[in-house]
């Protein structure tokens, strides 16, 4: 039976933890992500969990806090923001190259430089090559599938990897929305029991965890780490066929939109999938043939299928939250038009960094941005692959 | 029962032979000094910061430890031993195991003094029950000797090499144990390897054996960085204590305490003599590096004196 509430994002997640009853919390505030420790303690002092909550002195100890409590055989969680989640990021390479399944909680927000604490990718986009799964979600409802979902994927046998379970910043994370909860006795069903293999307080075998690894083995060790990653491909899709199941809700490595005769598309991650699903529908009123792509699966990275749910186009735009500073666009195009490269006939791209720092997006954004792949269709000129959009002085800035 | 030094080295090792630590090093014979404190049917986790004691004694495939081990960055021995320490007391109170379990890190200066040392407070002030034992040998020795808060001054470390205008490091060493004593936990002690180890002994039982946070900080010469030979480890350790240099006390329940008080407090040339690291201040001209030093420690023994009552 479903339960229907109206819930913030990270209210939504607060609950699924509380519903799952982790081993360990452990967490350190920081906008906006401190109301999910804040809910979550909330439901330790009144004993509708028994999870040990580690209030922590930083983030750093967050993760080393949940890295040493999985590593000793228990299901630890914490959540995380930006510059939190970038004080992790030694803890984030360490917790996945020793294959512990440490689930976060990353609501997405602009790394520091200057400081601001609204939504954009920087910060899941710069911890990609961390070893972590990421899962991206465009609306409260998908927070918290997805972080039902994450620890059947990490914990999975053949994968071991910790998972980040992603969504906006303020724009799902405060933003209250209708949404159908799991009962508690669900949850815990789907979830299951935490049951790995080795583990520090394992009584028969004691078991040593970081070792100094010189070159004769920490080259095949990353590589068993790599295979863990694409064995997760697999995990993923069938974890989300049980969910449905369940709930009657589907998930894959990506949501597409309007596809199926679509001429020209966005590939986007995130809330920004609503708007422009917005602008789909309207363009759509008028005959134009227009889709769209939200990615659900950035790591690992759903190279094959994406590239063939792309194949029928003829032009693309990638919109990446997120600057990359290659001087060539945002790493999520950078992939995207990476997974292009084999098809033998390939759709043009071009290129949006967008909504850095809050920057807002709105529907008559992406109706721009289709009117320019019309463009580039009719007169087979790509133009400028790189672009900003939504910036002040764009003629300056250009 | 009373301390027998042959009673005790007759428990089985739990750091065995085979470790790559170098001959006359402190590092191994603090870590088997304390593990040597665990009841032998009492199970236990080793938390490590990267350190020469990390990179020597579990390179993969090869752990020199008999019980399980953790390790994985330099700044965070404090948070992993907490972490591992939450995660018995969850899967102990879930029924998930029964056993004793004992939570005992060991970091160096660097790791604990320095670039630990937010982690390690925030462990205390949580009050995980634990041991954090620094093994203080003065510098950062795994890197080569580099200068850290605990290098006494005037040492020569690479990082602060004694030259023709600056003679070695500016600073004197951080009070460490005075600050981890500053968190109010249960209990706290400096010690290292004096006579028949029985103080080394009697402070790791109290810290392994007392509820809540306990902190040993061990005095562990290191015969590269300080420059001795390797069979001048004891005479070294005892010089250290004979001029008070490095004073033996506890403070239990907040509780001051002096292990020992010299008969004859020796003067600190006795101690420096014998290390190269020290080897400048005995140039002609460099006399007032002694007397200075001579009047920190002076000045440190009585304000140590006058907390201890």
């Amino acid at each position: 039976m479903s339960i229907k509430e109206r819930l913030s994002g990270n209210e939504a997640v607060a609950i699924a933890m509380k519903q799952i009853n982790p081993d360990v919390m452990g967490a350190f505030p920081i906008t906006p992500s401190t109301e999910i420790p804040q809910y979550f303690s909330g439901y330790v002092a009144n004993g509708e969990v028994d999870t040990e909550f580690v209030a922590v002195e930083s983030e750093h100890s967050a993760m080393s806090t949940c890295f040493a409590a999985q590593a000793a055989g228990a299901r630890a969680v914490t959540a995380t923001s930006s510059a939190g989640m970038a004080f992790m990021w030694e803890m984030l390479y360490v917790t996945a190259s020793a294959r512990l399944p440490v689930t976060m909680a990353l609501v997405n927000r602009a790394l520091t430089g200057p400081i601001n604490i609204n939504n954009d990718h920087s910060d899941s986009m710069g911890a990609r090559d961390s070893g972590w799964i990421q899962l991206y979600s465009e609306s409260n409802q998908e927070a918290y599938d997805n972080f039902i979902m994450a620890m059947p994927i990490g914990e999975n046998k053949a994968v071991r990897l910790p998972v980040m379970v992603c969504q906006d910043g303020f724009i799902t994370s405060h933003a209250v929305e209708n949404i159908e909860l799991l009962e508690d006795n669900e949850v815990r069903h789907f979830v299951g029991e935490y049951d790995p293999d080795h583990y520090l307080l394992k009584k028969e075998n004691p078991l040593a965890v970081g070792p100094y690894d010189i070159s004769a083995y920490y080259m095949d060790h990353k590589i068993l780490q790599a295979e863990a990653m694409k064995n997760a491909k697999s995990v993923i899709l069938s974890v989300a066929k049980d969910f449905q199941k369940l709930t009657g809700r589907s998930y894959g490595f990506f949501e597409e939109y309007m596809m199926e005769d679509a001429e020209t598309a966005i590939v986007v991650i995130g809330s920004s999938a609503g708007t422009a699903k917005e602008a789909i529908k309207e363009l759509r009123s008028s005959g134009k043939r227009v889709g769209l792509i939200k990615i659900r699966v950035f790591r690992p990275f759903p190279m094959d299928e994406l590239a063939g749910a792309l194949s029928h186009v003829k032009a693309i735009a990638v919109m990446d939250k997120c600057e990359g500073f290659s001087a060539c666009g945002g790493p999520l195009f950078a992939e995207t038009r990476s997974a292009l490269y084999d098809l033998d006939v390939r759709p043009k791209s071009i290129n949006y960094v967008y909504g850095l720092g809050g920057r807002d997006i709105r529907v008559e954004d992406f109706e721009f941005i289709f009117g320019e792949l019309e463009s580039i269709v009719k007169t087979g000129l790509t133009g400028k692959i790189y672009r900003h959009l939504g910036q002040r002085e764009e003629e300056v800035l250009k | 029962m009373a301390y027998n030094l042959k009673n005790e080295a007759n428990k089985p090792e739990r750091l065995v032979g085979g470790h790559r630590l170098c001959a006359g090093c402190g590092a191994a014979i603090a870590v088997r000094g304390v593990l040597r404190a665990l009841d032998p049917e009492d199970k236990a986790v080793v938390v490590n910061a990267t350190s020469c004691l990390e990179v020597s004694t579990f390179l993969y495939p090869y752990t020199a430890y008999t019980d399980s081990y953790i390790h994985s960055a330099f700044e965070n021995a404090g948070a992993t031993a907490g972490g591992v320490e939450t995660a018995y007391r969850v899967l102990k109170k879930r029924g998930k195991i029964d056993e004793n379990y004992k939570f005992i890190a060991f970091g160096g200066d660097g790791g604990t003094y320095d670039i630990g040392i937010q982690s390690l407070s925030g462990a205390l002030e949580r009050g995980h029950d634990m041991v954090y034992v620094c093994y203080d040998n003065e510098a950062y020795m795994n890197t080569g000797i580099q200068r850290s808060s605990s290098t006494p001054r005037f040492a020569d470390a690479t990082t602060t090499p004694v030259g023709s205008v600056i003679p070695g490091k500016f600073q004197n060493k951080k009070d460490l144990t005075a600050i981890v004593a500053a968190h109010d936990i249960p209990y706290a002690a400096q010690t290292t390897f004096i006579g028949n180890f029985k103080d080394l002994h009697e402070k790791s039982r109290k810290a392994i054996y007392t509820e809540g946070p306990a902190f040993l900080n061990i005095l562990s010469p290191c015969p590269r960085g300080w420059r001795y030979e390797t069979e001048d480890l004891a005479d070294i350790c005892k010089l250290a204590v004979e001029t008070c240099v490095w004073p033996l006390y506890e403070i239990e329940e907040g509780v001051w305490k002096l292990n020992y008080s010299p008969k004859k407090k020796l003067p600190v040339e006795e101690f420096l003599i014998r290390q190269g690291r020290f080897s400048h201040m005995f140039e002609p001209g460099n006399e007032w590096m002694i007397e200075e030093t001579q009047n920190y420690v002076d000045s440190k023994w009585e304000k140590l004196l006058a907390r201890c009552g």
